[in-house]
């Protein structure tokens, strides 16, 4: 097709004027064509990506009528039951946004659900990559980048909540008020220059509207930007399957088929969102009323992302300790701070940890199933079960509600949960993803049962294997089997001490803890005659095919033997029947 | 960096792959066309559903104009599932959505249905640079070094450390008055503001009518006739006998001289440290106090805000005496001192002294004896 319309004439002289200023067609010539993989999985770092353009997209319009002010004003819009009750200029021009200014609600909740969606996303993201070991090398640094983008993403969504200075906006901010005061030797004077003096003064909103609009989403879009552009130059990674190694890509080309999709699924989601927000309201401040320190309601739930957090205050003890005239509350200290802390230090660290304990150095393109590496689906299962049990907690009030449950006991039986659970977690899944690797062995080896007996001219009953078909003979063959490092020695050859023989020698009790449990792959002969094997079962099998070619064949049981093209559900077997007879 | 593999193979058996542009087909994978490669009427019944749903998303975005401007902003409707809404968000989110939805399904379509579907392959390349690369790098550091004398001027070197390390502090420095103490808060410390609220011996405890929660009932929009005003005006900011309070009743109250504090002086400060409830229970059932005598015959109050994180606390029992946090489920035990029976918080909620002026109103006999609200440092 070589007609060219004005249009594209016209397209392609900017494109030469602009290569003449920018050299754009080097970028062009060699990315046009880039081939990306595709896996449904691959789309939750879209959905994290489009719904963050949304949630700035709506946000810009919202600063347009919105005002960062504690100063007092007396509420005259048109929602009847607020009129005439002083609060702050924030949360007045939040509610003209949601009652006076057409579509304003539509942009508030949009912004909203759009919030919501790019933090969770961007978790089910991190489970994915972190599951399939995307995280390895050459990936270590987008992995960090992606932690540092959930941390600003939870702090965005935390001081957007703050914003409209609603009742339950303000108890979100006395309570991280009561944990900047928790913090050792400089809390007190933090939580006063925070909040310009105590607690609530009349600065704070405008604070924290700079760091909501500004500082919070420059930090992630520049972590974006780093995050995509590294995407791009590194190439995704792929699932195993025909023809994918590790050192190809295979997939549909930039131009057009993944230009289509992915811009596709920009405007899904975004009308999705769109749509969710027209139709299901999200925090409606009108219902909570004006922020007052000394009201709070029952049942106050923070956005679903801090619930983990709240839920560490509610389920820790009562600790408090003052030393030498100094109070340190560990009950407030530790679950606020502390354990987040923990939490997002080991989950960037993960990687190189992981790196070091096996001395993997290989660079890894091709993912991991998460049952061939065990002990990490272990761990990050693990880590989730933690997690949902403090989120858990971050509910007990709403769950003693709704089961008829003492908080007491909830509270109690989370504590000793937080700690027994998670292990066993960890066992179970480790024993499950070793099942699942013999359940790929015995596929290797024998092929997989096709359900179907049959008896030999001899008497002998066999059931029938088939061999694997390509796609997944490709998917478990791609398993790779790590060797734990080797236990060092005390003394070389020649009787000098290893200096380093205490580090080494719990490198390998890590190396061996993490590659120890694992079903061997079998060797390239094994799982050529396990397959062999099988076709010669199908072998034997095909006569009975061809004895009577389309006809249905009983056998001895009066049992129903497959043939190509033959009905395979029961019902279609008895219609089948029926038909003939 | 990014070079198309050379062709491997025929692409005999992927009429639709783009062999042309120097792809090449995964050749091991078979490929089975779509009906839109085969039947005509199908890649025609495609094109046609791609371009309806483009053709609807311009006419949502008409029915949002509509919307916008044809529908009252305080129109409520009654919609099933969702139950009464206001009509024009819904309208707005319905139409605005369905616009932008039907761009992508179009779209995805397209590219499912009538661009090419057999997967192609492209090589990878390792992350590092050539080994050439970093020896070129390295011979420039080592130009860069010897030319400067960074290496040389030892004390040039240490004094640009330095100036480097100090430079930042004026940033920090200025950030100190990020707090600036008011007329009302000149010379306190922190700690002292945070030790003290506005009681003091002898004034007033009155009723808190500020929020409209507490009655609303009775206050709907300031359209009550004038005897219902007078009966609001009764309850909220009146000072309060003892025989107000009923055994068993529960009143959150304040300082009298609380609405005078102007806004600007720090109202929801002062509010946010004295709010106060007062409880009334048999005096029998009082079985320790914070100090001797305090309530004033079975009347106690105690701050209002949670020693955990600073909730303000409201959910009590009367049968049990015990006052719940609705944010992290403390509970104290008023009839006990205030003390923790459960829960994260870990010290007593504060008891303030009261008892009668002369007329026989309620009255604060002092400040609290201890800090209210949330711990901190230099709390002791």
């Amino acid at each position: 097709m070589t007609t060219t319309s004005p249009i594209e004439k016209a397209g392609g002289a900017t494109a030469t004027y602009v290569d003449e200023r920018v050299g754009s067609n080097k970028f062009l010539s060699r990315n046009l064509g880039k081939v990306f993989p595709d896996h449904w999985s691959f789309m939750l770092g879209e959905i994290a990506l489009y719904s963050f353009i949304v949630v700035m997209l709506t946000g810009v319009f919202l600063t347009l009528w919105f005002k960062p002010s504690m100063a007092e004003v007396v509420y005259d819009g048109s929602y009847v039951p607020l009129k005439g009750i002083l609060m702050s200029e924030a949360y007045d021009s939040a509610l003209n946004i949601s009652f006076d200014v057409r579509g304003g609600l539509l942009l508030r909740q949009m912004h909203h659900w759009s919030a919501l969606i790019f933090i969770a996303a961007m978790a089910v993201h991190m489970f994915r990559v972190f599951f399939t070991g995307a995280f390895r090398k050459p990936r270590e640094f987008n992995w960090l980048i992606g932690v540092g983008l959930t941390t600003f993403g939870l702090l965005a969504g935390f001081s957007g909540y703050s914003l409209p200075d609603d009742l339950l906006s303000g108890t979100g901010l006395q309570i991280a008020r009561g944990i900047v005061q928790a913090v050792p030797v400089v809390g007190t004077w933090a939580a006063f220059l925070l909040f310009d003096g105590e607690f609530p003064g009349t600065e704070f909103i405008s604070r924290l509207y700079g760091v909501h609009i500004l500082l919070i989403p420059g930090l992630i879009l520049a972590l974006v930007t780093i995050h995509l552009m590294l995407v791009w130059t590194q190439k995704h990674t792929q699932f195993p399957g025909p023809g994918r190694t590790n050192d190809n890509v295979v997939g549909y080309p930039l131009l057009p088929v993944y230009m289509a999709k992915a811009g596709g699924f920009f405007f899904i989601v975004f009308g999705i969102i769109a749509l969710v927000a027209g139709l299901v309201t999200i925090n409606p401040i009108w219902i909570f009323g004006p922020y007052m320190p000394d009201q709070v309601s029952a049942g106050s739930q923070p956005d679903w992302y801090i619930g983990f957090l709240d839920g560490a205050l509610r389920v820790m003890p009562n600790w408090e300790t003052i030393l030498f005239g100094w109070t340190i509350s560990w009950n407030v200290f530790i679950p606020a701070l502390v354990v987040p802390g923990i939490i997002f230090t080991v989950l960037g660290l993960y990687p190189f940890i992981e790196a070091w304990v096996t001395g993997d150095k290989r660079e890894h393109n091709l993912l991991d199933r998460p049952r061939n590496a065990p002990t990490r689906t272990a761990f990050g299962m693990m880590a989730i079960t933690f997690y949902m049990l403090l989120w858990v907690g971050g509910a007990n009030d709403i769950i003693a509600v709704a089961f008829d449950l003492s908080i007491n006991s909830i509270i109690w039986f989370l504590r000793v949960a937080l700690i027994v659970v998670p292990p066993i977690v960890f066992v179970i899944t480790r024993r499950t993803c070793l099942g699942l690797q013999r359940k790929d062995r015995e596929k290797l080896l024998h092929g997989y049962e096709s359900g179907r007996v049959l008896r030999l001219p001899h008497g002998e009953f066999i059931e029938v294997h088939q061999p694997l078909n390509e796609k997944e003979l490709a998917v478990i063959t791609a398993k790779h089997d790590y060797v734990p490092l080797p236990a060092p020695d005390k003394a070389d050859a020649d009787g000098v001490r290893n200096k380093h023989y205490r580090v080494q020698m719990l490198r390998h009790r890590l190396s061996e803890f993490f590659y120890g449990v694992n079903v061997p792959k079998p060797t390239a002969a094994e799982i050529e005659a396990g397959q062999h094997h099988a076709e010669e079962q199908a072998a034997i099998e095909a006569p009975l095919h061809e004895y009577e070619d389309s006809d249905v064949i009983f056998n001895a049981h009066g049992g129903v033997l497959h043939h190509p093209g033959m009905a395979k559900t029961n019902a279609e077997q008895v219609e089948g029947v029926d038909q003939r007879h | 960096m990014t070079d198309m593999s050379p062709h491997q193979g025929s692409s005999a058996g992927h009429e639709n792959a783009p062999a042309r542009l120097g792809y090449s087909p995964v050749a091991d994978i078979a490929h089975k066309p779509r009906a839109t490669d085969t039947d005509p009427k199908a890649a025609r019944r495609a094109e046609r559903q791609v371009a309806t749903m483009f053709l609807l998303s311009m006419l949502f975005v008409v029915l949002f104009v509509v919307a916008y401007i044809g529908i009252d902003k305080t129109t409520v409707v009654y919609i099933p599932v969702l139950g009464e809404v206001g009509a024009s968000n819904v309208a707005l989110g319905f139409t605005m959505g369905m616009a932008i939805l039907l761009i992508g399904t179009g779209a995805i379509q397209w590219a499912k249905k009538l661009m090419p579907d057999v997967e192609v392959v492209q090589q990878r390349h390792d992350m590092a640079s050539p080994k050439r690369a970093a020896l070129e790098a390295e011979a420039n550091y080592e130009r860069g070094k010897e030319e400067s004398g960074f290496a040389r001027f030892r004390i040039i070197r240490r004094t640009l450390i330095g100036a480097m390390v100090l430079f930042p502090i004026p940033l920090v420095v200025m950030l100190r008055d990020l707090w600036t103490p008011t007329e009302f808060t000149e010379g306190k410390s922190p700690a002292e503001l945070l030790s003290t609220t506005m009681w003091t011996p002898g004034m007033r405890i009155i009723s808190d009518g500020t929020y409209q929660g507490a009655h609303s009932e009775i206050d709907s929009g300031g359209e009550m006739a004038g005897d219902v005003e007078a009966a609001e005006d009764s309850i909220a900011f009146r000072p309060i006998r003892p025989e107000d309070l009923p055994v068993g009743g529960l009143i959150a109250a304040i300082p009298q001289e609380l609405p005078e504090v102007e806004h600007e002086e720090g109202n929801l400060n002062a509010r946010g440290k004295a709010a106060i409830i007062l409880v009334r229970m048999e005096p029998q059932d009082i079985r320790s106090q914070q100090g001797d005598g305090w309530d004033y015959q079975g009347i106690l109050a105690y701050s209002k805000i949670c020693t955990h994180v600073g909730c303000p606390i409201a959910l009590y029992e009367q049968r049990t005496h015990h006052l719940l946090c609705p944010c992290h489920q403390s509970t104290f035990d008023l009839a006990d001192s205030g003390n923790v029976v459960f829960g994260p918080a870990a010290r007593r909620m504060p008891q303030l002294p009261i008892g009668v002026d002369e007329e026989g109103y309620l009255v604060a006999m002092s400040d609290f004896a201890e800090p209210i609200g949330p711990s901190f440092w230099e709390r002791g």
